[in-house]
């Protein structure tokens, strides 16, 4: 097969289709910026801007020498590797070493999420609207979409690793050098431009575009377990098939090997490839893989609006499901581990001092807590903005001309956000309790975390009541509604080891929820939240009966 | 004969848009009601303010004696509508979307619906984001014609499909009609007007500018006449009435207004008729006329007279509009 297209394509063909298949790929790729120019910069920046307050947070962290001694010693365990990376950087912990061992693998998990959503949008989600066959047929070659989407994905790894480059240093902490500054933002650059390979083959295989997008992210979760189990575990085997665990072994600051990238690279060239190559074998807007056929008729449930709408969240709730569940389990297992490697630092200690608590262990469980509710606060917001997503597609418009009323309508889709939201709390919690109970031998933990976490609840209908307000009575303000969970995560989250003025916390709705298990628990906060939340969904809900659908 | 539908003086704007400019709107029970007007006109506006999807800004809107924004419910069990643009869910089948729709209007007649996807010859195990336009349109057709609703309103149903499909679709709401079914058909396929309509409503920026059957209008309309005559029939331009006289080797092409149709006859039959056509003037010409002063904007020269010379037989309504524009 490979030597009859060798043989077919003599050289004077050659470079004349090459030209053909790629055309307008320039064009393309300033109408992809165009098109990112806010998406693009805001993912850039907050990767950048997030690695740098990590680091800076170290030296207000680490600063004395038996903090970082201390620290070693609680992160030279099973669980403190698997959420780390090799044990190698424990050698000589300095703020660099503590860089490149922290957060590589974390911020790989985003580069790559940044990147194959970067691919899948500019090929698969053209070709879903439709516009990309608008597109090709102008002068535009076949290969010209996956040529662009990779161009930009690539364009925007090379921005970041430019971006680290110049301002690691510039932080001047000690043992953060250029040389090693240059190779850590090269690593972030190598892992980005190897799932952007991996998405552009998925964007080939997969039916759809929420397909593709989740196959890749896949592909990234085994990368990341595979290098969590190598790096845990006594079998470096493992950690070595894996691409994360490639750029964690360049050790930045540390060896500053620059080979690991190698295979980082060669990956994503051959992957990119053969997307290349698959693509010549499918149809626009199709996959590889053929959309399996459904029902003829719909089951007596999806003809309820509840049903209808569960079916419509089925699957972010089934993903955000399983993420929170295994959160709250890595949190979980490394609850035994808390006091040791909390108790020494003496930032979060005063932290923790102030949630108060019997045990160092309920303090970092209270924290945690902070962190699982405001990702749940995510998925709510998702969820209670559904309705939006649906009138702006213009899936709307038939739905309201049946019997449904347009208050059934949206109440069927908050019932599933509120349920949804609530189960995803307990589900952390469960996660989070079974963990830790296995670490800490104590099955009350149980009970008590899963307790902890459902007192969050009250402030995500909160939540999800400021959107549906939002959606009822400001339609073209909906999106307003993010403010609520990055407000809570600025102020929950980092509010805590910055000192935040208390006004700032009370302003958002997990500032007020009791912070169990810690805090005991007091039931008028609680009691409060959920009139508050009704109130905003009677808002929402009267301002959409009374407003104009917004059709195309 | 009972109003289905009664819109009197409509207004509605979009920011600085007017979309409806005080729209008049008659539709009888049992009729099926022919809605025409280029795009923009305020048709799909209209139809949403009848569904309550949209609400009016002043005049009086009543749908089988209710109010469609207060009572927008009740009315949706009783109805069914069709969208010009069908988005459907990606994930759901085409099967899955018709039963939800219909039985969220109050139920679906699964034999009939078994019957409509066979005759429009739909594959109903394909997802939402497989259909090509004129698939998502059967969809829509067949959902909205599956339940027994009084009143159809269908906002160009058919602008996707192909002509077998066209054939099958004016063949259900035939049978509709028969059923004393109330239909408001928006469409732009004057064919299908002419084959379905019993009166047509024709809009234009927000206004009703003409309604009533088409027999009506024609008469209201010039007709075409292409007569072969023993003596010369230059005398004809004369008489009043008559345009664009043409006379060549004893054949005289000319069009008339109703109202000197006769007149125009009897001068004809003293110069010894020895052949005779005459075209009732077809809904393009119609449509023309109203929209004469458009397209002499745009450039077309044939202004505002909206009959165009005599070579033309009675059945080509099929071509559109904008070919003729041209």
């Amino acid at each position: 097969m490979t030597a009859a297209t060798a043989t077919r394509t003599p050289a004077p063909a050659g470079p004349v289709r090459g030209g053909n298949a790629l055309a307008g790929t320039r064009t393309l790729i300033r109408f992809n910026l165009r098109r990112d120019r806010v998406r693009g910069p805001i993912w850039i920046l907050a990767l950048f801007l997030g690695t740098l307050a990590a680091t800076n947070e170290y030296t207000t962290l680490y600063a004395d020498p038996e903090d970082r001694a201390s620290v070693v010693a609680t992160l030279d365990s099973p669980a403190g590797l698997a959420m780390t990376g090799p044990r190698h950087y424990l050698d000589d912990y300095t703020f660099g070493a503590m860089l490149g061992h922290q957060t590589l693998g974390f911020m790989a998990v985003l580069v790559g999420l940044m990147s194959v959503l970067t691919v899948t949008r500019h090929t698969r989600g053209e070709e879903e609207t439709d516009r990309a066959e608008l597109v090709r047929s102008t002068v535009v070659g076949r290969h010209a979409h996956l040529a662009a989407a990779l161009c930009v994905a690539v364009l925007a790894n090379l921005l970041l690793a430019a971006l680290l480059t110049a301002g690691l240093p510039a932080l001047g902490l000690d043992g953060i050098d250029a040389g090693g500054s240059l190779l850590y933002g090269c690593a972030y650059a190598a892992i980005g431009v190897a799932f952007a390979g991996v998405a552009a083959v998925t964007a080939q295989i997969a039916s759809g575009t929420r397909a593709a997008g989740g196959t890749a992210l896949a592909v990234i979760g085994v990368a990341y377990v595979l290098r969590a189990a190598g790096d845990a575990g006594s079998n470096d085997a493992l950690s070595w098939l894996s691409p994360i665990g490639w750029i964690q072994r360049t050790y930045p600051y540390v060896d500053n090997r620059w080979w690991p990238l190698g295979p980082c690279l060669l990956l994503a060239v051959l992957a990119g490839a053969a997307g290349f190559v698959l693509s010549t074998r499918r149809d626009v807007g199709a996959g590889l893989k053929a959309s399996k056929p459904g029902s003829p008729t719909a089951s007596a449930a999806l003809t309820r609006p509840f049903g209808f709408a569960l079916r419509l969240h089925r699957g972010m709730l089934t993903g955000f499901g399983a993420g929170l569940l295994l959160m709250g389990a890595m949190y979980g297992s490394i609850l035994g581990d808390a006091e040791d490697m909390l108790q020494n630092i003496d930032q979060l200690q005063e932290a923790l001092d102030k949630i108060g608590g019997a045990d160092v262990a309920e303090s970092f469980a209270s924290m945690v807590m902070v962190v699982i509710a405001v990702v749940a606060a995510v998925y709510v917001v998702m969820a209670a903005l559904r309705p939006r997503t649906e009138e702006l597609a213009g899936r709307a418009e038939p739905l309201l001309a049946t019997g449904l009323s347009r208050t059934r309508w949206v109440a069927s889709h908050l019932a599933v956000t509120v349920l949804g939201g609530t189960v995803l709390l307990a589900l952390a919690g469960l996660g989070f309790g079974l963990a830790g109970a296995a670490a800490a031998s104590d099955a009350m933990l149980i009970p008590e975390l899963v307790g902890a976490a459902l007192a969050y609840a009250p402030a995500l209908w909160v939540t999800a009541g400021v959107a549906v307000a939002l959606f009822g009575r400001l339609p073209r303000a909906s999106a307003a509604a993010w403010a609520v969970p990055v407000y809570a995560f600025l102020v929950g989250y980092l509010g805590e080891l910055l000192q935040f003025p208390s006004w700032m916390s009370n302003i958002s709705p997990f500032g007020h929820v009791p912070q169990l298990p810690a805090a005991d628990l007091d039931w008028t906060p609680l009691l409060v939240l959920t009139l508050i939340a009704a109130a905003l969904f009677h808002l929402g809900l009267t301002g959409f009966r009374r407003r104009d659908l917004e059709t195309k | 004969m009972t109003k289905a539908i009664t819109v009197a003086g409509l207004h509605k704007t979009f920011g600085r848009t007017r979309a409806l400019d005080g729209l008049d709107l008659d539709v009888d029970t049992g009729e099926v009601h022919g809605f025409l007007g280029p795009n923009g006109a305020g048709k799909s506006t209209t139809i949403r303010v009848l569904l309550g999807l949209l609400r009016a800004d002043s005049g009086a809107a009543q749908l089988l004696g209710k109010d469609p924004w207060h009572q927008a419910v009740e009315l949706h069990r009783r109805l069914a509508y069709v969208p010009g643009d069908v988005e459907l869910w990606p994930t759901l089948t085409g099967g899955e979307a018709i039963d939800l729709l219909s039985r969220l209007r109050g139920g679906v007649d699964t034999r009939r619906r078994d019957e409509l996807v066979e005759r429009f010859d739909l594959d109903p195990t394909k997802k939402g984001r497989a259909y090509s336009k004129g698939n998502r349109q059967k969809v829509a057709i067949v959902a909205a014609l599956a339940s027994d609703a009084e009143l159809l309103l269908l906002d160009e149903p058919t602008a996707g499909l192909d002509p077998l499909m066209e054939v099958v679709f004016q063949d259900v709401i035939l049978e509709a009609k028969a059923a004393g079914r109330t239909v408001l058909l928006s469409s732009h396929i004057l064919a299908q007007v002419e084959k379905l309509c019993d009166r047509v409503s024709i809009v234009r920026l927000g206004r009703t500018v003409q309604s009533g059957t088409l027999s009506e209008m024609r008469h209201l309309t010039r007709t075409t006449v292409e007569a072969e005559t023993e003596r010369p029939a230059d005398g004809l331009a004369d008489l009043p009435g008559v345009h664009g006289l043409r006379v060549d080797n004893g054949r005289a092409h000319f069009a008339v207004d109703g109202a000197h149709l006769d007149a125009a006859v009897r001068a004809l039959s003293g110069l010894g008729i020895r052949g005779l056509v005459s075209h009732p003037p077809t809904l393009e010409e119609l449509m023309l006329r109203h929209y004469g002063d458009e397209l002499s904007a745009n450039g077309h020269e044939s202004t505002g007279t909206g009959v165009t010379p005599g070579d033309r037989s009675g059945d080509r309504t099929g071509e559109q509009p904008s070919e003729a524009a041209r």
